[in-house]
């Protein structure tokens, strides 16, 4: 077998006791779609020579001058053949993943509901709260164009939402994120044990936990903390919890709640972790977010949180403008507007000393990685396990 | 909220809150464009059963892999067989070019036309 850098088959991903139950032809469609998702990485350098050797001349001869912004590129390169079929097939492919998905765990709804509430039934780790509104950043539109997003129940007690992200995440990666899609929650333990080695926290929280894919390597690591996960939507935190159990991690709580305003006490925990979760939120509320992490965060607590690579100086407009695409076509809109944020003055702002202020790069950890995986593959933007990590020590 | 069977099948193809980007000039290429794709992973699961099916079949001693990428038709109807099913499949897939390239060979008269010249027969 030649090295060709080929997407892990989806039987590879881990099972667990409320993964939906998914026949021959929702695997092979799952294959195919990871698949396409590969190739559509790699055609997409093609939109970097249409661009250079297509759109940049035409608009140059025709006005004169250089592509100014993000938005004059868009328009002009919105004319070409090139990237037109490629962001038609590109969201189509997103299109037919969530059709996937949705067809997979909708036709098993209940059997999914009934198992995740005899997983859950009796325990004290999971505190629902249907005070808890849905944040309007995330009513506005459905993000990753999952229809009904992460708080639409079609059941009573419905676990869809969240059955359908986990299935699909490995998909919409090529398998990139590992077995468990826990890539970026293992890859921030690795760093955290190598960087503060003598780090012992009594309580962690974990705000817009979704799944709670991220959370458990966290648990894991640190067997003897408190874990606290929290997220908006019930979907979510039921299927989460289950997950949770039956992967044998007891020690995070599941609870409803908004990052915005939570319940807990100041200076209550020791580490407070997001994960690719900012790009999901609202121009006011990162920083309502933001001051919850400050207040909420012990002096010399820890603060980290795992980002998409941020706009820098030195980066063309044309790979500003490619970034974005998923922001603005696989509905994930505030993502095109946090480029504008500083993340430093974002913490500053909550109270956080700029000396303070620490960023990093990261890469998920891949359990999967047999090495075929090779090192000069094209960056997929908004998709590579690739990330941002900015966050800091509270004084 | 009543528990009652979903309606998956509809459910499933939801669109997403946030309206959808057209990519090129003519909607109708972006219709015809998902349509296509949508087949095109239909044909991707279809192959991999039948690979699911030839290792279970070669596992189970049935025959061997090796004898089907080695068959080749054996007599003449089983050839004209395998051509014709050819031939049938591509007329049906290529329905429209054909229509058209008829209309260019004779070109018709639009029904409006035709509901005319009824009336006055």
């Amino acid at each position: 077998m030649s090295a060709r850098n080929l997407p892990p088959v989806y039987n590879k991903i881990a099972q667990h006791a409320v993964f939906p139950k998914m026949n021959h032809d929702e695997r092979a469609r799952y294959n195919f779609l990871a698949n396409l998702n590969k190739h559509l990485a790699h055609v997409s350098q093609g939109n970097k020579t249409a661009f250079e050797n297509r759109v940049e001349p035409k608009f140059e001869k025709e006005h004169g001058r250089k592509i100014a912004t993000t938005k004059e590129l868009e328009e002009a390169i919105s004319k070409d053949a090139h990237y037109q079929v490629w962001s038609s097939l590109r969201r189509s492919t997103m299109e037919m993943r969530q059709q996937a998905g949705r067809s997979i765990v909708l036709r098993q709804a209940e059997e999914l509901r009934d198992k995740v509430n005899a997983l859950n039934a009796g325990k004290d780790s999971l505190v629902l709260d249907d005070s808890v509104e849905v944040p309007p950043y995330l009513l506005a539109c459905d993000n990753h164009i999952m229809p009904g997003s992460y708080h639409t129940e079609l059941i009573k007690d419905d676990v869809t939402p969240a059955a359908n992200y986990d299935t699909g995440l490995f998909v919409t990666t090529a398998g990139l994120l590992g077995r468990y899609s826990d890539g970026g929650g293992k890859a921030i333990v690795s760093w955290v044990k190598k960087t503060y080695p003598d780090f012992n926290p009594k309580r962690i929280l974990d705000i817009g936990c979704g799944m709670g894919h991220n959370v458990l390597p966290i648990a894991k690591a640190f067997p003897n903390a408190e874990v606290i996960a929290i997220d908006t939507g019930a979907p979510m935190l039921r299927y989460a919890h289950a997950r949770a159990m039956d992967l044998g991690i007891t020690n995070v709580k599941f609870m409803q709640m908004d990052a915005a305003k939570t319940t807990f006490d100041d200076e209550s925990f020791d580490w407070v972790q997001s994960t690719m979760f900012f790009h999901e939120t609202g121009g006011k509320s990162i920083y309502n977010i933001m001051n919850e992490v400050y207040r909420v965060l012990k002096p010399n607590g820890l603060t980290l949180h795992i980002e998409q690579p941020q706009y820098t100086d030195d980066m063309s407009l044309f790979e500003k403008f490619i970034r974005d695409w998923d922001a603005l076509n696989n509905n994930e809109p505030y993502w095109s507007k946090m480029h504008d944020i500083d993340p430093a003055e974002l913490m500053a702002s909550s109270g956080f000393r700029k000396e303070d202020f620490m960023q990093i790069g990261a890469k998920a950890e891949n359990d999967l990685d047999d090495g075929t995986q090779k090192a000069d593959e094209p960056e997929d933007h908004g998709r590579s396990p690739i990330w941002n990590v900015f966050g800091a020590v509270k004084n | 909220m009543k528990d009652e069977k979903l309606d998956y099948i509809k459910l499933a193809s939801n669109k997403p809150k946030g309206k959808r980007p057209y990519f090129h000039n003519d909607p109708a290429v972006e219709r015809v464009l998902n349509i296509t794709m949508a087949l095109a992973g239909e044909v991707a699961v279809m192959r991999e059963r039948m690979d699911s099916i030839e290792r279970l079949l070669e596992k189970k001693n049935v025959m061997t892999r090796e004898e089907i990428e080695n068959f080749v038709p054996e007599n003449k109807e089983q050839e004209e067989q395998r051509q014709l099913w050819h031939a049938e499949y591509i007329g049906r897939v290529l329905r429209i070019v054909q229509q058209e390239m008829e209309e260019l060979e004779n070109p018709d008269k639009s029904l409006e036309e035709i509901a005319n010249d009824i009336n006055e027969m």
